[in-house]
């Protein structure tokens, strides 16, 4: 798989670390989540058949995150966004 | 119809016209005390034992496709009990002493072939680590053999013993292990379900659950609705997918893990190998090709097909610890779909919804525990309470920290 760097450019997927689910970045509030948040963040996941939000971490490259939309059935890569942009865009200071 | 060579004999001679088929294609009833979801190694075994051993006579598999289509015609056929935690341990060796008796059970040749299986050791850190695995084997009644750098050299001449960065000091065996021809595991438990009452129902594919204030009465299929006393799910890889019709999120990320077979050679390698320090291992099958596999491909993938990064760092494993392999053609490759827990160890459980059963999450370990699979889950469907070589294996564990993790890697699956 190649994965379309918004930086880099074209990357070999092998550049990177597969570090699942994209709904990780939304970690709950240590201060007020309940157990059960936690339980539900750290364990389970939706994993979908078909469209897939999922962070990739550059590792063997600049080190960055990405926030990779891919299909899970065809390994096809519709849209590369670094994970920073995502989670600024969904209200978080850093 | 009961097989015997004495039956193969006598139809040689008469021109093999007395076989029949070895299971009906019945018509799906409007209802059954229980229904398995999933016509695999699991699922067909569950309805063996349901039917054999626990006595349930109204009883069918659904499958959307044909039966043992999936990772059961697919893995890598070796079977094995090696592992260290005692959440895990009695519940595969159980597994591999029903594989000892599995052809007398079934009455059928799944050619199972106990020809060992060695885990090699490069470091002080590893031996401690594998000496202390066998010694946990041993306690729960498993075999266990450590061997030196000699011992292995008689055994396994051609191995590269000098290699710079992981020389082999030694290993762990279990001559118990060894491999099985995957295909009659299915079809072998397929024929003696069906010869005890099991319907099995191809190309009948669920499309969802009927929940009725929190009790399933049934499934909707593609060939109508089915209703049941307990429905027992056993799709692993894509239990993910299944479970979401009933409302449910597993702790399972679905991956694909490739593996490989070679030409066919004369006869090289006597048992299994494996080379976890380099992300491989092998075997050799009845037919003379090389079988071998590695890693996950690492990503969430439902596609049974993988990229060649894992494939070159398989072949590099391979070449690595067993350089003559380079000599050798490659001739098939293909993936399937595992169901990675998060914990690397597998679910047989009820489910919060009554009538809902669950059983998956069973990593790339799958094949082995295939007998031990089918007698606990139909265990736990006929009694309404775990086999107890399974109680660990809990839907809920994650929830209460009680996790079963074999490598200590925590809730990351693609590192189990």
């Amino acid at each position: 798989m190649i994965i379309n760097h918004p930086l880099l450019g074209p990357r070999d997927s092998a550049e990177f670390i597969y570090m699942g689910d994209a709904g990780l970045i939304n970690r709950p509030d240590p201060e007020t989540a309940s157990g059960e948040e936690w339980y539900a963040y750290a364990y389970l996941r939706d994993n979908p058949a078909g469209e897939h939000r999922e962070l990739w971490w550059h590792e063997g490259g600049d080190r960055s995150w990405l926030v990779v939309t891919r299909n899970t059935v065809t390994h096809e890569i519709s849209k590369v966004e670094i994970a920073r942009d995502v989670a600024r865009a969904q209200g978080r200071s850093k | 119809m009961r097989y015997s060579g004495f039956k193969v004999i006598k139809e040689a001679l008469t021109g093999h016209r007395g076989w029949t088929p070895a299971w009906r294609d019945p018509e799906p009833q409007s209802h059954y005390d229980i229904v398995i979801i999933g016509g695999g190694g699991h699922g067909l075994a569950t309805a063996h034992y349901l039917s054999k051993v626990y006595d349930e006579k109204r009883v069918a598999v659904l499958e959307k496709g044909w039966i043992g289509g999936g990772n059961v015609g697919r893995n890598t056929t070796i079977i094995r009990s090696n592992y260290l935690l005692d959440g895990n341990e009695p519940f595969y060796e159980m597994s591999l002493k029903l594989w000892e008796g599995l052809e007398q059970d079934l009455n059928y040749n799944a050619m199972i072939s106990q020809r060992g299986i060695m885990n090699l050791i490069h470091s002080d850190a590893q031996r401690d680590a594998f000496v202390r695995r066998g010694n946990a084997m041993m306690l729960n009644g498993a075999d266990a053999e450590y061997l030196n750098e000699d011992q292995i050299r008689k055994e396994y001449p051609f191995l590269n013993f000098d290699d710079a960065r992981f020389p082999i000091k030694g290993g762990l065996a279990q001559r118990r292990g060894g491999t099985v021809r995957h295909d009659a595991v299915a079809w072998g438990f397929a024929r003696s379900a069906d010869s005890h009452g099991v319907d099995i129902i191809q190309n009948c594919e669920v499309q969802g659950f009927r929940i009725e204030g929190g009790v399933c009465k049934g499934v909707e299929t593609s060939r109508g609705f089915v209703g049941a006393g307990k429905v027992g799910c056993a799709v692993a890889g894509n239990s993910g997918r299944l479970m979401a019709m009933a409302g449910m999120r597993l702790p399972i990320e679905s991956h694909v893990l490739q593996a490989f077979v070679s030409e066919g050679l004369k006869p090289v390698l006597p048992g299994v190998i494996t080379f976890g320090a380099g992300h491989f291992y092998v075997s050799q099958s009845d037919k003379g090709g090389l079988v071998f596999g590695g890693d996950l491909d690492g990503y969430n993938s439902y596609a049974q097909r993988g990229n060649l990064p894992v494939v070159e760092d398989v072949c590099e494993g391979g070449m690595a610890i067993m350089p003559m392999i380079g000599r050798a053609r490659m001739l098939r490759m293909w993936g399937g779909i595992m169901d990675m827990s998060m914990d690397g160890s597998p679910i047989i459980d009820r489910t919060h919804i009554d009538g809902l059963y669950f059983n998956g999450g069973w990593c790339y370990g799958g094949f082995k525990a295939t007998p031990a699979s089918g007698y606990a889950f139909a265990h736990l469907l006929a009694k309404d309470e775990p086999h107890e070589t399974a109680t660990a294996y809990r839907i809920d564990r994650f929830r209460t920290g009680h996790m079963i993790d074999e490598k200590g890697m925590g809730n990351q699956p693609n590192l189990h």
